[in-house]
């Protein structure tokens, strides 16, 4: 089975109904992907195949012979999107991070926060309740951010 | 130099955690390295008759109790709990066998047949006749009172169990090591695994060390049960001599692991015509599953907060935490608070609406100010801000006049007022003792704490407190990973605690520190004098007494508090509830890092709202019916409304910076908010999780 992996041409030899996930984290060595329920619910392992966000837990092998599939660990180190996540405390324990960057690197220019919420519907996230990962990717959109809320005040 | 405390700095994580670069449990791979795998038991209650292996054990690493080296019981309070079923089943899905391969399918695949004799299994917390612990909180004359009262409002109010959904389930990896065994896992509290494995290996073992790896989300979940599954993967490690690795799916981890306790609360509540009031008689009941695990505390804790944050001059609470035949209900972010403030919330609306009087009005009368004390005779000091947050969120979410125009409408405005304690209940941080370290380094100091990041920030928190006391740049600050072996014993990451507690620890080290170094650069003094440590105990406020036997005193060295506004609608069709805007005013001393703290309580309030409306654990037969994230919901991106948080500030002196604990306190509001709004449509609604069902089945006409 070969397919392009991180822009770079990858073969495997793992049985074709392995999931991708397991194809991804154990004979490729990327453990950036997670997996958080095996069964599509929490986007946790979402990579994108052939640009198009996709569960990698729900996929067999054989389905993605000679497609393009980027993780994680194809946007690098230094992505912008990433700096923004972590600026705004939008990675509390990390484990949904890497699935819901790569749900939201889906987005077109200027989106509202609506299309963020719908592009994320998939992905759970149980530590920030969203909000921080909203103002991570508006910022990183150049989009005005969800208001960081209220003042302070001392008693 | 720029001060780092009270600014959000970088996180200690760096970008590891968005690059995909940190490795959790599931991504460490040793050489020669086995799975493990858990049998279970599939009835309730019973005894196993026979236990049959219908498979080709080649290659498999087989244990059962027998193998257990010393002791067949997980140390928490009690030692009743097995790591592994000797005759007798108490709860669905007990460990009895474990298995191990070197393939995961052969693994999967093996079949295990058990043949037991069943018995009739006890599923209601109200028919048990077990307690595992009583508790009797008594203030003044409360029956009297009642007598005498104007009025007494009676209620009961019920809360079902909640699922943690760490996206992380639980994992762990054992290691032979030279000498001993070392484990890796996804663990809040190290030290309480490694008290755990002392008990199950003994003296024949002595040399075990627990190494966390980054984890994925905890709330509780990974407080006691990682006990279990580390036991579990050390009998299969020191049987098969090969690293063995444990990671529960989402099924098995929904299935067998911890759940909030489920509660029933009863108040019975005597108050003055003008809403003062002078009696409030409670009674909490919670449901501990199959051991005692951690049920006595957690009612502890539910009981002491079960009267609100109100003054009252005859208050009576018992409480007891009752045996089931299910799976053991444990730690879960606000450790049975959040289950008791419910019930005194939806109360206190209820006890408005009797008498006719507006509910913020009838909590500014009650509620607690400087000097007054709470049930336990806890005298509150300056650091009390009950009525600062309710007439804040009262202020800005323009609350009576929404409520009043929306009468009528499909919309609804509801507030709850609610205080958390902070730390361990009463004596619990004297007997803990908890210890820091600072190790100077060539270049500034490393944290030594076993203190743990679960999300929240631990690292970063204090990082930002040791920097500030020491007077060197939050860079110089590195935090060790926590390994037993290396780091102080700095008590378990739970109970609001980590910034409060060990954050003060540190911050006297960074002083002691500060002190040694006596105006030498840390790069000069290292030079001299090479790697020195500084090693520091937790002494509580030397004003806290607290008597255990009578329940009386301080319970807490301080509080948070908080007051929360859920702006709702609700179709009257569908019953489905569409939370609108949750407004949060928070006060919990002074945020480290505004921004970690405002992640804390955005997180905790998307949990409460899940608690509230969404959460729904179906039990059949004493096991979790949906166990799986398709049909038990936690909020999406599309379910959440809009968060206002508002963190006001009343330093406490006690802790680093004038903090408080902040991780529990936003649990405790959102579901008695919720239903509170719900009250105006006309529900009369006293449960949660409040799903469209509940609401369908309370609206029909009686």
């Amino acid at each position: 089975m070969k397919f392009t992996l991180n822009g770079k041409t990858t073969e495997v030899s793992s049985h074709p109904m392995a999931r991708l996930l397991d194809v991804l984290r154990e004979e490729c060595g990327l453990t950036g992907t997670k997996e958080g329920c095996g069964e599509g619910e929490c986007g946790a392992c979402t990579v994108l195949i052939d640009g198009e966000a996709v569960c990698s837990c729900l996929v067999p092998l054989a389905q993605v012979d000679g497609s393009d599939i980027l993780t994680i660990e194809g946007l690098g180190d230094d992505h912008p999107l990433q700096h923004h996540f972590m600026n705004e405390v939008g990675a509390q324990c990390g484990i949904c991070t890497p699935g819901m960057i790569m749900a939201a690197v889906t987005l077109g220019p200027e989106p509202t926060l609506d299309d963020v919420k719908t592009a994320l519907a998939g992905n759970l996230c149980r530590c920030t309740g969203y909000s921080a990962i909203y103002r991570a990717v508006m910022k990183w959109r150049g989009m005005p951010a969800p208001d960081a809320g209220g003042s302070a005040a001392i008693a | 130099m720029r001060l780092s405390v009270g600014n959000s700095v970088a996180r200690k994580d760096g970008i590891g955690k968005a690059t995909g670069a940190a490795r959790y449990a599931d991504d460490i791979v040793f050489p020669g390295m086995l799975h493990g795998r858990t049998i279970r038991s599939t009835i309730p209650r019973g005894t196993i008759k026979s236990i049959r292996l219908d498979f080709d054990t080649t290659g498999f690493t087989v244990v059962d109790y027998r193998d257990v080296p010393a002791t067949n019981a997980v140390d928490l309070i009690a030692q009743d709990q097995p790591f592994l079923v000797e005759r007798e089943v108490r709860h669905m899905a007990e460990p009895i066998l474990l298995l191990a391969h070197e393939n995961r399918e052969a693994l999967n695949a093996a079949n295990v047949i058990i043949e037991y004799d069943e018995e009739e299994p006890l599923f209601d917390p109200e028919e048990s006749t077990l307690s595992f612990k009583n508790i009797d909180i008594v203030k003044g004359d409360v029956d009297q009172a009642l007598a005498s009262a104007e009025i007494v409002v009676e209620g009961t109010y019920r809360t079902g169990h909640q699922e943690h959904v760490y996206i992380e389930p639980n994992g762990v990896i054992a290691v032979p090591e030279e000498g001993g065994m070392a484990i890796y896992g996804s663990v809040q509290c190290p030290f309480y695994v490694i008290k755990a494995l002392r008990c199950l290996l003994g003296s024949a073992h002595p040399n075990v060390r627990v190494i966390q790896t980054e984890t994925g989300g905890g709330f509780g979940g990974k407080e006691e049960y990682p006990s279990m599954i580390s036991g579990h993967a050390v009998l299969l490690a020191l049987k098969s001599g090969r690293p063995v690795k444990i990671i529960y799916d989402r099924a098995e981890d929904m299935v067998a692991t911890t759940k909030r306790h489920p509660s029933i609360v009863r108040h019975r509540t005597g108050v003055t015509r003008e809403g003062r009031l002078v009696a409030m008689d409670i009674d909490v009941l919670m449901d501990g599953g199959a051991y005692v695990t951690l049920s006595p505390t957690v009612l502890s804790r539910g009981c002491i907060h079960a009267a609100g944050p109100y003054r009252c001059d005859n208050v009576h609470i018992r409480g007891r935490t009752m045996f089931t035949n299910t799976p053991p209900n444990g730690a879960f972010r606000g450790f049975g608070a959040p289950q008791t403030e419910f019930a005194v919330e939806v109360h206190m609306d209820r006890i408005a609406e009797q008498l006719g009087i507006d509910p913020v009005e009838l909590r500014r009368i009650n509620a607690l100010r400087p000097g007054d004390t709470t049930a336990t005779g806890q005298t509150l000091r300056a650091d009390c801000s009950a009525t600062m947050v309710l007439d804040e969120a009262v202020k800005r979410t323009d609350f009576s006049r929404k409520r009043k125009e929306w009468r009528g409408t499909n919309r609804a405005i509801g507030l709850s007022l609610f205080y958390h304690g902070a730390g361990f209940t009463g004596a619990g941080e004297r007997n803990l003792k908890s210890k820091a370290r600072l190790d100077l380094t060539p270049t500034g100091v490393r944290i030594a704490v076993g203190s743990t990041e679960i999300g929240q920030g631990t690292r970063t928190m204090h990082a930002q407190i040791v920097s500030d006391a020491l007077g060197i740049p939050y860079e110089n600050v590195e935090v060790a990973q926590p390994d037993t072996s290396k780091v102080a014993d700095s008590g378990p990451t739970v109970a609001s605690r980590t910034c409060m507690v060990v954050g003060k620890i540190l911050e006297e080290c960074a002083l002691e520190m500060k002190e040694k170094l006596a105006g030498e650069t840390i790069d000069e003094f290292y030079k001299h004098y090479g790697p020195i440590s500084v090693e520091r105990m937790y002494e509580p406020p030397e004003w806290i007494k607290w008597d255990d036997a009578s329940y009386r005193g301080d319970a807490y060295a301080t509080f948070g508090w908080g007051c929360d506004v859920a702006e709702l609608e609700m179709d009257r069709d569908t019953f489905e509830v569409r939370p609108i805007k949750l407004t949060a005013v928070q006060e919990f001393g002074r945020p480290i890092h505004p921004a970690l703290a405002r992640g804390q309580i955005e997180g905790g309030t998307a949990q409460g709202l899940g608690y509230a409306l969404l959460e729904h654990v179906v039990m059949k037969n004493g096991a979790m019916a949906n166990g799986q994230l398709t049909n038990y919901t936690i909020a999406t991106t599309l379910d959440m409304p809009e968060i206002d948080v508002v963190m006001m500030e009343n330093p406490y002196p006690g802790g680093p910076f004038g903090a408080k604990g902040v991780g529990e306190l936003p649990m405790d509001g959102p579901a008695p908010a919720v239903v509170n709004a719900l009250r105006t449509l006309g529900l009369d609604i006293r449960e949660v999780p409040a799903t469209p069902e509940l609401l369908a089945a309370r609206a029909k006409p009686a």
